[in-house]
């Protein structure tokens, strides 16, 4: 049976035994990239419950006409959901994202379980029930410094769930995207695919000039048989240039 | 660098093909037996590639691409099977009466707890009536020495089905509270089941100087008797989880306490089904005054009966001849 051990070379990663005797290897998420995912969460289901019961409050005061077997439910129907809400939002979102809720997606974090996997349905009830100890005195006093203070940075509920919260990886998380780069530049060496990708993903977000400078430093190096001199290419051409060479068709 | 190069070029195609077969399956759930080994023998290519990888190109996206792909395996290779419906009424037929039966011991403990702490109550408010203040606000006060109970014409200020909501939710907070607790070396479950235990003993003695002890035992009996059960069987699982970390069954105090939990886990789940239950009665039955006290009484026993054949596995088919269920392997 594989087993967890803890890394011998870093607090910060979490190593899983694989059955073919090649280690998995996860990124610890730490306290910052809980507690940020955990306010964004928290905006979501206070966002939520106040759009119901601005829908529910409405109606419980009149202003609709019911029909008259819906009277008296329109208490469960206030009350009921915002509290499914609260109570259900963490459980259900985790096991529906795969140990993913909307916040941690954003904050690029994932709960998995000591295998390295989803943890089941058994587990995230457990973690999220403890969320009442967790959450001590207030704002997450207990939980947080637990996280601080353990070596896999884990809160008391992760540790009665037996989960743990990794770093999910953009690049990771978008590994087909790149093994099918890695496949279409076949020609391209890996480490200058690296770049070429990394550049045309942040392209836009850099200015024309030095975007243009680094594209044509590395045209340069790594493309044998440009069209033209990089040198002479416009800001379009050197795009053009490194997707060619990339080959994706991202 | 060229071996490099011919080596991806060698092994892209096949890594893209893994990738798009794992997303499929998935999306699909279930593995043919065709699959499932195809599943393997792409885990240990994987794992080879990986190696290589981690080798010849640290660092860069297509060995962490590599990592993904190798990880999304190793957890599909490892996910337990879904038992599905069988599971679930095998859980609740043998798993929860095998743990429910280990706790024996410690839910007689809890209960001897709570009855002394209600007594220890009653007994402090008797001697000392002001200590009163402690344990009721002004305005229940008031209302008693009024010659009214707090519940009275409950039902005109809160619809009974928030009321219930309220009262289940609270119930359920309150349990796992009690359990979770148990984090604290079992001391935090103790204390709660002791504050719990002393309260109620408390009011009861304040209501009974003032004549309304019978009044408030109406309107307790019907949701209580399975609300307390509970609440002590709660207090049983926070000792037990205590326990495990003041005596560790495995390697360390975070396993053992984490196999604890796992094994207390179903248990928890009849309990907050049971306190739903009790939740709905105290907020439909309990305050209307429509239902004498022997209708209450039938009502509160017959919940409880019906707690004790979902604990017992009788209420999900375990017949009565059938043998103790055995405690489950530990995972």
């Amino acid at each position: 049976m594989a087993s967890a051990v803890s890394s011998p070379r870093a607090v910060e990663e979490f190593t899983v035994q694989g059955m073919t005797g090649v280690d998995l290897s996860l990124p610890i998420a730490g306290p910052g990239s809980r507690s940020y995912a955990f306010l964004i969460d928290w905006h979501i289901r206070l966002l939520l419950a106040l759009a119901w019961l601005a829908v529910a409050m409405p109606v419980a005061a009149g202003g609709l006409r019911l029909p008259r077997h819906v009277g008296p439910l329109i208490g469960w129907l206030i009350v009921g959901p915002p509290m499914a809400i609260y109570f259900l939002y963490h459980p259900v979102v985790e096991l529906l994202m795969r140990g993913q809720t909307p916040g941690k997606r954003i904050a690029g974090v994932r709960v998995v379980n000591r295998e390295g996997g989803p943890p089941g349905a058994g587990a995230i009830l457990i973690r999220n029930a403890f969320r009442l100890i967790d959450s001590l005195p207030l704002f997450y006093v207990v939980g947080l410094l637990c996280t601080f203070i353990t070596a896999q940075r884990v809160r008391i509920g992760d540790m009665a769930a037996g989960t743990l919260l990794v770093v999910d990886e953009a690049a990771a998380r978008d590994s087909n995207e790149w093994l099918a780069a890695g496949s279409n530049a076949a020609g391209l060496d890996p480490a200058a695919l690296d770049l070429v990708v990394q550049l045309l993903a942040r392209w836009k977000q850099l200015d024309a000039a030095r975007r243009g400078e680094i594209a044509r430093a590395l045209l340069q190096r790594i493309d044998p048989h440009p069209p033209r001199p990089p040198a002479e290419m416009s800001d379009a051409q050197l795009r053009e240039r490194l997707q060619a060479l990339r080959g994706g068709s991202r | 660098m060229d071996t490099t190069r011919a080596w991806v070029a060698t092994r892209a195609a096949a890594w893209s093909d893994t990738n798009a077969r794992l997303a499929e399956l998935r999306r699909r759930g279930e593995l043919t037996v065709e699959e499932a080994l195809h599943s393997v023998e792409s885990y240990r290519s994987t794992a080879r590639d990986l190696a290589s990888a981690r080798r010849l190109l640290p660092g860069t996206r297509i060995t962490a691409g590599l990592e993904a792909l190798y990880a999304q395996l190793h957890a599909l290779i490892r996910r337990k099977p879904h038992g599905g419906r069988a599971a679930l009424l095998a859980m609740f037929r043998t798993g929860i009466p095998a743990t429910i039966a280990t706790l024996r011991r410690r839910i007689a403990w809890i209960v001897a707890l709570f009855v002394l702490s209600a007594l220890a109550g009653w007994w402090l408010i008797s001697t000392f009536p002001d200590l009163v203040s402690l344990v009721a606000s002004d305005q229940m006060i008031q209302q008693v020495e009024k010659g009214r109970l707090w519940t009275d014409d409950i039902l005109n200020i809160t619809p009974s089905s928030i009321m219930s909501v309220r009262i289940f939710s609270n119930n359920i907070a309150v349990t796992v509270f009690a359990i979770c607790a148990g984090f604290f070396f079992g001391i935090g479950t103790f204390y709660i089941i002791a504050t719990n235990g002393l309260m109620l003993g408390a009011v009861f003695a304040f209501t009974h100087q003032h004549g309304l002890a019978g009044r408030l035992f109406e309107f307790v009996v019907a949701h209580g008797m399975v609300e307390l059960s509970v609440i002590c069987i709660g207090g049983a699982i926070g000792a037990e989880l205590g326990d495990s970390l003041i005596r560790p069954t495995h390697a360390t105090r975070r396993d053992s306490f984490q196999h604890c939990m796992q094994r207390m886990g179903p248990p928890i789940l009849l309990c907050a089904l049971l306190l739903v239950g009790a939740g709905l009665i105290e907020g439909f039955i309990s305050p209307d005054p429509k239902y004498p006290l022997a209708s209450r009484v039938v009502i509160g026993a017959s919940y409880w009966t019906l707690m004790l054949a979902a604990l017992s596995g009788r209420l999900f088919g375990r017949r009565r001849d059938e043998a103790q269920p055995r405690e489950p392997a530990l995972p």
